[in-house]
């Protein structure tokens, strides 16, 4: 089994998000990058399948030589090989259309990427890389096992889980539960030295014209004034709350 | 030229969900200065949209769509767009909206913006504004596509009821082997009680209620309030409560009117999840913990005090309602 999995490089969950260029762009001065949280559960399920299923597993990022060391990393952990497509990301649909091109070119069977990436919250490439292949999808999984060709996949939906067996070729939306936090790799000595030994092959973006663009950021307005009640009165409380907040 | 609402239904019935798309719907027509259509699969009495100004209601009808098939399920919703001339479609954020929109925007080759806060802020060019960065910031993209499929955020935009004609038509998309790739086995649902995802409410505890032997407080107080419960990371991660109820940036996002946090510090990554809520009140023993900064309403004070206080005070009130 062949298998891909996508890595999106993201700012650390304890950064400090700013802009720059009168708030059109994002200002990464300072900002710590990781492996997209979704995607290290995905990465160590793929492990999985490679440890226990001779599967191989490649990663993939959709980005700049910025993005190299967050590639690294996935090597260190395990993956096989590497593969950057040269450029710097409009939206979604470019990087699901470069996603596309590397998974076709490649032959993979399982293409596994997170639910969401953590910066743009889009929740769009992994179904729309699906779309692009016409491969089966499935999104915001917790489990997948696979028997020759046929993939058993349990998905998160409101208020439970679902069951679902399809074929591969698919596309995979993992996210957060589909390995336990204590099973998460971190790379050790000697996989960051043969880190550096495994290919990380640099290639270029087939064309594509953009659906979307960025115009600008700005924050949420912060409420920065906290009522406090005094704790022998909390009648107080859901008065504000029934009459001010109106919430109940 | 017209906007495209998918009114999402499950077991035959409407959530609220998807009144708040078809509220949302019928606003961005007015501002598009067009009319709305909303699309039902097999939902069991679709003229409760008329109480969102739904004016035409395409109602489809198809033994094979019983259980929920993101494929199929997204190519009558493409039939749709195609039948109608749509150029704006509006999909909810529920886990099946979230699964079937891209695939919707890949088959019409559309400009795709999820997690959509508000309506278009302009229309020609076409611009909205999005959750960007776990609630930290908002993006404003503009979609260049000539057709646009926008992914409402929960409880963005809220239920705005207008009286709608509410026309139905029935509709029978060409439905293909090729949508049914993928089988549902079995699905295992927590029946009965209010989900995260789906919660106006929502109470959530932390590591400083010492252990699950004392979460009766939570659950009682979600109780009094009809409200989901949740909990912070540390609290799942010790198997105090399963993991379903972890919110946070690792977690799971609250969209919820209100979120009361007992005996939870506030660190940025929990915070990340819980953004969203429209109204947080914290309990918590240490004025100088994050949260307070964060939060509507506080009480500085002990939860194993102040909590059962509090539900006395709140049975008080809604008897009196
Ligand atoms: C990569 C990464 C991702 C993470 N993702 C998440 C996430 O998604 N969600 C999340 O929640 N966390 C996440 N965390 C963990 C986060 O950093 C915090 O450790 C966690 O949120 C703290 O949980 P807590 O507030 O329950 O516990 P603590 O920080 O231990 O806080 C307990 C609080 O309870 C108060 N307290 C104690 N006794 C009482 C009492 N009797 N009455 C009232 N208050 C009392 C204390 O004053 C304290 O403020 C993540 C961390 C990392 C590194
Ligand atoms: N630039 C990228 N390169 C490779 N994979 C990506 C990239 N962006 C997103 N992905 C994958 O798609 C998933 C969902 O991302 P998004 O649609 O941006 O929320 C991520 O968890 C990754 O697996």
């Amino acid at each position: 089994m062949k298998i891909l999995v996508c890595i999106s490089h993201v700012p650390d969950t304890t950064s400090k998000i700013n802009f720059k260029d009168n708030d059109t762009k994002f200002d990464s001065n300072g900002v710590q990058f990781v492996i997209n949280p979704h995607d290290e559960f995905v990465l160590t399920r793929a492990m999985w399948f490679k440890e226990k299923q001779g599967a191989t597993v490649t990663v993939v990022n959709v980005g700049n030589v910025s993005t190299e060391p967050t590639l690294r990393k996935a090597l260190a952990i395990g993956a096989d090989d590497a593969i950057r497509v040269n450029a710097e990301p409009e939206d979604g649909f470019f990087v699901a259309k470069q996603l596309a091109e590397v998974a076709k070119n490649g032959n993979y069977d399982l293409i596994m990427a997170g639910k969401e990436s953590i910066d743009y919250n889009g929740g769009m490439v992994p179904g729309l890389t699906a779309s692009i292949l016409d491969y089966n999808f499935v999104n915001a999984c917790i489990g997948i096992e696979v028997e020759g060709n046929k993939a058993t996949v349990t998905r998160e939906i409101d208020g439970g889980k679902e069951v679902l067996e399809t074929e591969l070729p698919m596309v995979f939306g993992g996210q957060k539960g589909l390995v336990e936090d204590k099973d998460l790799r971190i790379p050790n000595m000697r996989g960051i030295m043969m880190a550096r030994k495994k290919p990380l092959n640099v290639i270029e973006p087939v064309a594509f014209e953009n659906t979307s663009k960025s115009i600008r950021f700005d924050k949420p307005v912060v409420n920065t004034t906290c009522k406090l009640i005094d704790p022998e009165n909390v009648g107080e409380l859901v008065d504000l709350l029934h009459n001010e907040a109106k919430v109940i | 030229m017209s906007v495209l609402v998918y009114a999402e239904s499950s077991d035959g019935k409407f959530k609220k969900i998807a009144f708040e798309a078809t509220s949302y719907g019928k606003k961005v027509a007015e501002i598009a200065q067009t009319n709305m259509v909303v699309l039902t699969i097999n939902a069991d009495d679709a003229s409760e949209l008329k109480n969102y100004g739904a004016e035409k209601i395409l109602t489809v009808n198809n033994d094979r769509l019983n259980t929920f098939n993101a494929k199929a399920y997204a190519d009558v919703i493409k039939q749709a767009v195609e039948k109608e001339g749509a150029d704006i479609v509006v999909i909810d954020s529920s886990s099946n909206g979230l699964y079937l929109a891209p695939l919707v925007a890949g088959s019409l080759n559309a400009g795709y913006a999820s997690n959509v806060l508000d309506v278009p802020e302009s229309v020609s060019p076409f611009v909205v504004k999005r959750k960007a960065f776990s609630s930290k910031a908002n993006n404003h993209s503009e979609l260049t596509t000539n057709i646009k499929i926008l992914g409402l955020a929960k409880n963005s935009f809220g239920l705005v009821e207008s009286a709608g004609a509410g026309a139905e038509e029935n509709f029978e998309p060409s439905l293909e082997d090729a949508d049914f790739r993928i089988t549902s086995k079995s699905i295992d649902k927590a029946t009965g009680k209010v989900t995260i995802a789906d919660a106006d409410i929502i109470v959530s505890g932390g590591r400083g209620l010492k252990g699950p032997e004392n979460w009766h407080l939570i659950e009682d107080l979600g109780e009094v309030l009809g409200a989901a419960t949740a909990c912070s990371k540390p609290v799942a991660d010790m198997g105090w409560r399963p993991h379903s109820e972890h919110v946070g940036q690792t977690g799971k996002p609250v969209t919820s009117n209100l979120y009361i946090a007992v005996g939870i510090s506030g660190a940025i990554q929990h915070l990340a999840g819980v953004n969203a809520a429209k109204c947080k009140v914290v309990i918590n023993t240490d004025p100088e913990a994050p949260f307070f900064k964060a939060a509507d309403y506080g009480i500085v004070g002990d939860a194993f005090e102040v909590v059962p206080k509090l539900i006395d005070k709140l049975k008080e009130f809604k008897q009196n309602q």
